[in-house]
């Protein structure tokens, strides 16, 4: 999935074809059950960017492993002030029992960290294809129907008609708008971004790209990338933990 | 006036509906202000919960966000994966 270039879009751009810079190319494009398919941008950097936290996580095991568990030092310092300020966050915001989706919550943290952070490195941000936020959304989802359907059990169904039977409907676009709104911001908030800087540097001159472009990737890789990370996580545990409390 | 295409009729009026689009960013900027500032004038009256004022602002404001990026996001369909085209 994701958008396609269609032929139109240099007439939007003075004549230039700049959009070639930000869009998803395809490498390989092959038939799978009759279906075109293709490893495309997305499969590229999503793969680097896995490569990376698995290098990241093993030699993060190496220190832990080999490390003193009374005296910490370096690397497996850092790697116990994560799982500490994790912890924290989520005893904060989802009670006693969010323990058990705190491995989720990092895992979901980390590889949106990494993939909203590599526009830094030239890479076009996995997280700007909307077929992977969808999906990491998705998965919130399934794990939100899980703990609805674990802690009220049957009220998982009746509560669709709560207040009214007449409401139903509505209840039910409304468990369903909450992966599509989820998606939707993380990969809205990084295609502007991926967009905004392939304008800059596919549109201006030479001269405007000495230093300045420091501040846009500032803003809209780092921070931006950051504050979404952080959305993200907290309205899973959000989402999660207002299931469990009805 | 006569040599407008019917492909140029649509480009131009992609253009256009995708710069109406993006009004929808007015609701999400007037929002997240009012959101910082009562964030701010939170952190005055209680500067001990600063963490939790900012955390809760930040979510805030990241779900109001939501219906300016759904404007973005056809806004750049417009532009970049026009559905309209393929009508002709």
């Amino acid at each position: 999935m994701g958008m396609q270039v269609t032929g139109l879009a240099p007439i939007f751009l003075s004549g230039q074809d700049v959009s070639e810079e930000f869009m998803i190319h395809s490498y390989y494009d092959y038939s799978f059950f009759g279906h075109p398919v293709s490893i495309c941008t997305t499969h590229v950097t999503t793969i680097i960017v896995m490569v990376f936290i698995l290098i990241l996580a093993l030699i993060a095991r190496h220190f832990v492993l080999k490390g003193d568990p009374d005296n910490p030092s370096g690397i497996q310092n850092a790697v116990e002030m994560l799982i500490e300020f994790l912890d924290g966050m989520v005893d904060n915001s989802m009670g006693k029992h969010g323990r058990k989706y705190a491995n989720y919550i990092l895992t979901l943290m980390i590889f949106i960290f990494f993939s909203n952070i590599s526009g830094l490195f030239g890479l076009r941000p996995p997280t700007a294809d909307y077929a992977v936020t969808l999906g990491l959304a998705l998965i919130t989802f399934v794990l939100i129907q899980y703990a609805n359907i674990k802690y009220n059990k049957v009220g998982a169904f009746t509560g669709l008609f709560k207040p009214l039977p007449i409401l139903f409907p509505i209840n039910l676009i409304g468990e369903f708008a909450t992966p599509l709104s989820m998606s939707l911001r993380l990969f809205g908030n990084m295609l502007a971004g991926t967009i905004m800087l392939g304008l800059y540097y596919g549109l201006l001159p030479w001269i405007a790209k000495l230093g300045i472009p420091v501040a846009l990737h500032g803003y809209l890789d780092l921070f931006s990338g950051v504050i979404q990370t952080y959305v993200f996580c907290m309205l899973t545990m959000v989402f999660i933990t207002d299931k469990m409390n009805d | 006036m006569s040599n407008i295409t019917n492909e140029g009729l649509i480009l131009a009026c992609s253009a256009i509906g995708a710069g109406l689009a993006m009004i929808a960013g007015i609701g999400p900027g007037v929002g997240q202000g009012v959101a910082a500032g009562h964030g701010a004038s939170a952190v005055g009256r209680n500067p001990g919960a600063k963490g939790d004022i900012t955390s809760t602002m930040l979510l805030g404001q990241a779900v109001a966000e939501t219906t300016g990026l759904y404007g973005l996001v056809i806004a750049l369909i417009l532009l970049y994966a026009n559905p309209l085209l393929g009508k002709l």
